[in-house]
């Protein structure tokens, strides 16, 4: 597939034309100070082989002691911005407070592809652990010198090195370092710490970022204010494809101080302040040639089905028709999934002041570096004329990978010789977001004579293949998928589309583990037995058995009226099971849900507390998609403009959330951003079912199709 | 243009501004206060909320005329002397937040819940706080950390 489902990223760019040459990388290490630098000897994961493989990553020990940590990745809430520090201060035996992070900084950070795709810990944090690791040796190494005593005798605490010998020789890192920038290539390759060695990694460690978050210190993008900074805003068509018929910009102009600027397709007031800005878009009179509505939010599934490309097998095994030969039982299953909106608290935002021949970029972005290959190619600008900022991103969640609005600032400030700031409203964001694809999935999946799972024929259309191979004893099966999750080139979906917090998975959970319930019930097995009768892989035996414990409840052949569900997925090296208890209101449709408990291995733990942070936001967040959220359109227009009609989870959605780690340092940590939102569809629509004995196939679940699906099974 | 007097985060402000221009905006251009947030522009997220006489307004819905003679906070007001307000420890304590976007809102909306009700149920929280929107799905943590505060508060400290 074209799609790069291995990636929740946007098409890649050339990472060459991002990759810092030595001496410039010097001559930078020495805007900010010297210090020692540490070329990481990348690992090199086979799903990351298009990064640079010279310092990918790299961290400074400056003349004052403290430890910067410089990474091209973003923080936009998934907390990354203290488990990354918890890893260095870990491996260099630092206290974590003396951790300064710089984030997604194209000038001062490595090249980075983009925060996505719950990568950060996995990738990022296993290669600044080797880092650090590389660190700690050559500040031995120098501290050996110093103190003329042989390495080995050498031990590192709290930023200083010790001579295990004589407790009174000692060096701390600053005395080390001198402000000196200092190179050296390790002669042998060292080993970061094992996990038992950890004390920081593994601690519940409160957010780093809170204190600035709690008193307005915090900065965003649209928080950044530079003399004679402009505000845009910019001339949207009602629809996408719309074009522009008649314009007629003079009450506009009458709003005082306003800066008309138009260039092509690009119309834009600008102000001193945001709101004249507005107030002089509103004033323009213009009107539009909308393109004739063909498709809209009732009649996608089958306007997709029809446009899907052809399938590609993305697994396969056993034979198709003996498995049909084995199947006593089948069971046939079409699930639908609507749009969904990335919605981030903070919409898109960008600040761009060019001086000279350079310009500088604030953004709310998952994506700096490919923020700055393109608004480079917009001026015209060589990438390193280009540098671009990441201050705190108000939530992403897979949305932030375009920067369309960087673009626009980019070309506002050229065009007006000012400092631009474009800050969209709701309405824009709502409209330019890449949606989570509508997808349909169609299965066909069977039983021998003794109710065990021996057929499975799975065809995706549209959702991305993420998750979408069984994880159990499935002995005949296949699994297809046509389109990915942008939509592999096809011109199906009216509007762009892409990466929705774990994209593609949330789907295919849905679907899987909805049509496994439904074979347990037709096997007259409780659905926790049922599943593990067909499991063998022990991590996610253990995540199903730990949530079954803390659940407390003893699941029964569905329907048993207590409105009991289970789902379980693996994610990219997550293993998840999600246990609900929910009530329906019959009359309306509407679904209470009362009771979460999530079990999740993510291997070795850094943050206890961040993890867990995250297992409630899937939890809370997935509760949107599977009950409410479903943008409306017709064509191009997208009906739903603001929260109004566009709901999100509340308070008083909450049901109790427990969450389980179930501890595997073992295995070194795995993503977490994402995992626990992808079981929640089918966790909802099983426990749906074990309440009313009525299954529903089509996400969001609003009352209004629970309580037709329940008039039309009575 | 008009003249409007009011207090802010404990000080007297005097602006010659267009009466009919949003608190909101005002805020954070012409005050450079940015801890108050545009989220929605409609009343309908509450990431704009500050206090207005103590009481939870927002402010994208206000009117810079309405607010003469009244005495603002804004996140930036909420600590004293520089200690936090016991809602703000409570946020910090209970990592009540994810991206922080909401978080100023959230919070101040908070202390307006408790200036009303020193002793609020965890239903009443829910109730008093369901405006509020928060994408990360930090909630949980959001009332949890309202009732410790409440519970800090208790204590007499502030409120």
């Amino acid at each position: 597939m074209k799609d790069p489902d291995h990636l929740a990223s946007p098409p890649p760019y050339p990472a060459s034309s991002s990759q810092m040459t030595r001496r410039e990388f010097f001559k930078r290490m020495g805007l900010l100070g010297g210090g020692i630098v540490v070329y990481m000897s990348v690992g090199d994961p086979s799903s990351w082989a298009e990064q640079p493989t010279d310092f990918n990553a790299f961290l400074r020990v400056g003349a004052d002691g403290r430890i910067a940590c410089f990474t091209g990745k973003i923080e936009m809430g998934q907390g990354i911005i203290t488990s990354l520090a918890q890893m260095l201060a870990d491996e260099l035996f630092v206290p974590l407070a003396s951790v300064d992070m710089v984030m997604g900084d194209t000038l001062v950070c490595p090249y980075d592809r983009g925060t996505f795709g719950s990568l950060t810990t996995k990738y990022f944090g296993a290669t600044l652990r080797q880092a650090a690791a590389e660190a700690r040796a050559v500040l031995i190494q120098m501290a050996a010198e110093k103190l003329n005593a042989p390495p080995d005798q050498l031990n590192v605490h709290d930023g200083q090195v010790i001579d295990s010998l004589n407790t009174n020789q000692r060096v701390t890192y600053a005395e080390l370092t001198e402000g000196k920038i200092v190179e050296r290539r390790l002669k042998q390759s060292v080993s970061p710490l094992p996990a038992y060695r950890h004390t920081i990694s593994g601690k519940a460690t409160r957010r780093t970022d809170a204190g600035q978050k709690v008193t307005g210190e915090a900065r965003f993008t649209g928080d950044i204010r530079l003399p004679g900074m402009l505000y845009a805003k910019i001339l949207r068509p009602p629809a996408h494809g719309a074009t522009l018929r008649s314009i007629n910009l003079e009450r506009a102009e009458k709003v005082k101080g306003v800066k008309i600027i138009r260039d092509g397709d690009l119309i834009a007031t600008l102000h001193k302040y945001p709101d004249e800005a507005q107030k002089a878009l509103e004033n323009i009179d213009v009107e539009w040639e909308e393109p004739e509505l063909k498709v809209d939010n009732r009649n996608i599934f089958d306007h997709l089905v029809h446009s899907a490309p052809p399938a590609e097998i993305i697994t396969q095994s056993g034979s198709m028709e003996a498995g049909l030969n084995l199947a006593a039982h089948t069971f046939e299953s079409v699930y639908l999934n609507h749009y969904v909106a990335h919605a981030p608290m903070e919409p898109h935002t960008a600040v761009v002041q060019i001086e000279d021949q350079k310009a500088t970029v604030w953004a709310s972005t998952q994506t700096p570096f490919r923020a700055q290959q393109e608004v480079a190619r917009t001026l015209g600008f060589e990438p390193r004329q280009v540098h671009v900022m990441t201050p705190f991103v108000g939530g992403g969640f897979g949305g932030k990978t375009r920067n369309q609005q960087v673009i626009e600032a980019a070309r506002l400030a050229r065009l007006s010789r000012k400092p631009v700031q474009v800050a969209w409203t709701r309405k824009e964001e709502f409209f330019y977001d890449a949606f989570r694809p509508a997808a349909v999935i169609k299965v066909r999946s069977g039983l021998d004579r003794d109710f065990r799972m021996v057929y499975w024929d799975y065809d995706n259309y549209f959702a991305g293949s993420r998750s979408s191979k069984p994880f159990y004893d499935i002995p005949h099966r296949r699994v297809s998928a046509r389109g990915g999750w942008m939509g592999d080139g096809s011109q199906a979906h009216p509007f762009p589309v892409g990466a929705w917090r774990g994209p593609g998975s949330n789907t295919n959970v849905f679907a899987m583990e909805s049509q496994i319930d439904v074979m347990a019930a037709a096997a007259h097995a409780d659905p926790l037995t049922f599943r593990l009768s067909h499991l063998k892989d022990k991590r996610m035996r253990n995540v199903l058995n730990a949530a079954a414990e803390k659940f407390g409840h003893r699941f029964a052949a569905a329907p048993s009226r207590r409105g009991l569900g289970i789902a379980c997925t693996d994610y990219q090296g997550t293993y998840v099971a999600t246990m609900a208890q929910v009530k329906v209101d019959e009359s309306s449709g509407a679904v209470r849900v009362q009771r979460v408990v999530c079990a999740q291995d993510t291997g070795e733990v850094i943050n206890p507390e961040g993890v867990r942070l995250q297992i409630e936001g899937c939890v809370t967040m997935g509760m949107g998609y599977v009950l409410r959220e479903e943008i409306r359109f017709r064509g191009g227009k997208i009906l739903d403009e603001n929260f109004d009609t566009y709901e999100l989870p509340r308070f008083s959605w909450l049901p109790k959330i427990e969450t389980v780690l179930v501890d595997n340092s073992d295995i070194p940590p795995q993503g977490c951003g994402e995992p626990a939102i992808t079981p929640m569809g089918a966790v909802i629509a099983n426990a749906v079912y074990d309440a009313v004995g009525v299954r529903v196939y089509e996400l969001p679940m609003t009352p209004a199709r629970i309580k037709r699906a329940i008039l039309k099974h009575s | 243009m008009a003249t409007v007097s009011f207090k802010l985060n404990g000080k007297s402000v005097e602006l010659d501004v267009d009466e009919a221009r949003t608190l909101l905006w005002v805020l954070r251009t012409d005050l450079a206060l940015t801890g108050v947030k545009y989220g929605c522009g409609e009343g309908l997220c509450g990431a704009c909320t500050v206090l207005v006489n103590g009481e939870a307004v927002l402010s994208c819905q206000t009117s810079i005329q309405d607010i003469r003679g009244t005495e603002v906070v804004t996140i930036e007001g909420l600590a004293q002397d520089g200690d936090l307000h016991p809602v703000q420890q409570a946020f910090i304590h209970r990592d009540a937040l994810q991206c922080g976007f909401c978080t100023p809102g959230m919070i101040l909306k908070a202390c307006s819940v408790l200036s009303e009700n020193s002793q609020p149920t965890q239903d009443e929280i829910i109730a008093a706080m369901d405006d509020n929107l928060c994408r990360c799905g930090s909630h949980v943590r959001i009332v949890e950390a309202v009732q410790a505060a409440a519970r800090l508060m208790k204590g007499g400290k502030r409120g």
